[in-house]
């Protein structure tokens, strides 16, 4: 079957009606969390895993990348009115959208950010449509050692590439590959760094480490930060609609946001914050106009906004055909998959046909709900930014413990007869870590893909070893493992060069902190 | 450069020495665990220990890495960070961990969202409490009943769902 049939019975089953109202809780919680600052697309999944656990899988899965969608749109409403981004993505939006919102034009800010997103999510999700067939094609030739380059490449632009330090990305990562060790080897049984701990042989729970980090983390550096001041929302004032000026000036920035965003999140070569920068940049040498960049420039929201969605979109490419998690919020969907008992990659598109093209198909159904939900519906987004903060975040730790517990509340711990849940211990114990990374500059997102990541790397590594018998020559044989080598090398010293040449302020405020 | 010279004015970051210490003692505690396991020699070299070696040797490295920078001040500007607010909120956290068994999940979790909105500066705790009990109460309502997640009980939720302690 051609991927046009495929595509189409993927349309039939995301038009159930079941399909429809997971797509349209996903969308709809994804804008609110990506409004609300403090919470992102990953934490939400993260806290949804647990809850989802006796629904079905292809709707949860559904409105997982719902959520995902729904984070990226949801997170230049933030940016634009608040000049705080509500998630990492949207930093760049801040830069020109709030400066419009200053001028009164926050509605076409809005406007452009909505539709521009639309048709990066469009393009994206047909672009992903497209590609998925050929790279699972590509990649059943793929052997152990091949994956295992592939996911040094992975670690590399997760933690290395970006970011103001390649040095603290690299020990984010290796936190979350040392806590990845913790527990039963999957191979041969031996308990590793359990300690004696019961608890700890089933090894640390992506879903407690990423709720901690995001949801605990996140609380603790806000409540501390005494420099956080309470940002003012601007009203939006004026004309919700773009003149016909602005629509000339955003349909370019859209396309070429599109085309950078979707190669950048599809190629594992980071996240979405990395596109809207690149994105940034492009519009900035294309404009007609440079000089109005820094004062408002509809270019500098059209472009960046278009290209985070897309590489939202691109960003499922590496996960559903290679099992290759690129961003925290990929991370945690592979961990909903695998709550289903389903392992992305190429085996995933030959056993779950239906189900891959039915969420396929849904992101487009899902990028439509999106619209709706943002272009007339958006006063009712902006109101969340209303709720005061001690209730907001007490609201986030509630739910958070909640979360924890509904996934794994055995009270298993215990002094007499006082009992204790070991993974709320957790909990607070990677809360606090997730505070200290922030406070030193440490990015979250590699610990997390360390953690999933790593003992997938780990099992490559040994079946790559054990057919040469130790032999560590073997990771290098083949050209594929070599030309991604090549690209990991590439991945480090660009961002060098190009910190070289005096965009490092830029390029440090891209640490990938979320999604 | 020579790290030992006065004439500069910054002093090595404090901080940072410490995280690097960190860092090497999870390094040599991973190297001691794996050394201390028990391998079949057929596994030796393509084993369980493989990898917590790289992963060790990786965060020694790092450690390395990480006292080169704090000598040299590489870390970024940091904000003046007030730790009240952080003990209010792992105050709340380590409440809601010991009440939970006893006192169920609502009257927990309602004294956690009163000391994280405590930490945010909104009191008094005696009003904070029982707006967070009925938050709670509604949230554990919808969760436990509505989604069927397995969620602690206790006097409150007994006594509101079946009438009786």
């Amino acid at each position: 079957m051609n991927t046009f049939e495929l595509l189409g019975q993927g349309l039939i089953a995301a038009l159930q009606v079941q399909n429809l109202l997971y797509a349209l809780i996903g969308v709809t919680l994804g804008t609110a969390v990506g409004v609300l600052p403090g919470i992102g697309p990953a934490l939400t999944v993260a806290l949804l895993l647990p809850v989802t656990y006796n629904l079905d899988p292809a709707g949860s899965l559904i409105m997982f990348a719902g959520i995902y969608y729904g984070g990226m749109y949801g997170g230049s409403t933030t940016s634009i009115l608040l000049n705080t981004p509500g998630e990492s993505a949207s930093i760049v939006t801040a830069l020109e959208g709030n400066k419009m919102a200053r001028q009164g034009r926050g509605g076409p800010a809005l406007a452009t950010a909505a539709i521009g997103s639309f048709i990066a999510g469009l393009i994206a999700t047909l672009g992903l449509a497209f590609v998925a067939p050929f790279v699972v094609k590509f990649a059943l030739s793929f052997g152990p050692a091949d994956y295992f380059a592939l996911m040094v490449l992975a670690f590399i632009t997760v933690s290395a590439a970006f970011g103001d330090s390649p040095l603290r990305g690299l020990t984010a990562l290796f936190i979350g590959l040392g806590l990845g060790i913790i527990g039963i080897d999957q191979q041969t049984g031996q308990t590793r760094l359990a300690f004696g701990i019961l608890d700890l042989l089933d090894g640390i729970e992506v879903t407690t480490l990423a709720v901690a980090l995001f949801a605990i983390g996140e609380t603790l550096k806000t409540a501390a930060d005494r420099e956080q001041v309470e940002a003012s929302v601007m009203a939006v004032k004026g004309s919700v609609w773009m003149t016909l000026d602005d629509w000339k000036r955003s349909w370019g920035s859209w396309l070429r946001g599109t085309f950078i965003g979707f190669p950048i999140g599809a190629m594992p070569a980071g996240g979405a914050d990395i596109a809207s920068f690149l994105s940034y940049s492009a519009e900035k040498s294309f404009a007609k106009k440079p000089e109005e960049f820094g004062h408002g420039a509809i270019e500098g929201v059209a472009g960046p906004e278009a290209a985070n969605n897309a590489s939202a979109a691109g960003t499922l490419v590496p996960l559903l055909t290679l099992g290759l998690p690129t961003t925290a919020t990929a991370a945690i969907m592979l961990a909903g998959f695998q709550q289903f008992g389903l392992q992305p990659g190429p085996l995933l598109f030959a056993n779950n046909s239906s189900l891959v093209w039915a969420l396929i198909a849904s992101l487009l159904v899902a990028n439509f709900m999106l619209l709706v939900l943002n272009l007339p519906l958006i006063g009712l987004w902006v109101k969340l930014l209303t709720i005061p903060k001690p209730w907001l975040y007490a609201g986030i730790l509630t739910f958070a413990t909640l979360g924890t517990l509904g996934a794994n509340g055995a009270m298993s711990m215990g002094f007499g007869s006082m009992r204790i849940s070991f993974e709320l211990v957790l909990l607070l114990v990677f809360g606090v870590l997730g505070y200290l990374l922030r406070r030193f500059g440490y990015p979250i997102a590699p610990v997390v893909v360390g953690l999933i990541l790593g003992p997938m790397a780990e099992q490559q590594l040994r079946r790559a070893l054990s057919i040469s018998q130790g032999d560590p020559a073997v990771l290098f044989h083949s050209p594929i493992s070599l030309v991604l080598y090549a690209v990991a090398i590439i991945a480090v010293v660009l961002p060098i060069i190009m910190r070289m040449r005096g965009k490092g302020a830029v390029l440090g405020q891209l640490a990938s902190d979320e999604d | 450069m020579s790290a030992g010279q006065s004439n500069s004015t910054r002093r090595p970051d404090g901080a940072a020495l410490v995280i690097a210490v960190i860092l090497a003692a999870i390094s040599i505690i991973i190297f001691w665990q794996t050394s201390q396991m028990r391998v079949p020699p057929i596994q030796q070299r393509v084993g369980p220990t493989v990898f917590p070696y790289i992963v060790a040797s990786g965060l020694g490295l790092l450690a390395l890495g990480t006292l080169v920078s704090a000598l040299r001040n590489g870390f970024p500007a940091r904000s003046k960070d007030d730790y009240a607010p952080i003990a209010w909120i792992v105050g709340g956290l380590v409440a809601q961990i010991l009440l939970l068994s006893t006192a169920g999940f609502s009257v927990a979790t309602g004294v956690l969202f009163a000391l994280t909105a405590k930490g945010f500066g909104r009191g008094p705790l005696w009003q904070t409490i029982p707006i967070g009990i009925v938050f709670s109460f509604i949230v554990w309502f919808i969760f436990a009943r509505g989604l069927q997640l397995s969620l602690p009980q206790g006097p409150v939720e007994r006594f509101i769902v079946t009438g009786s302690f």
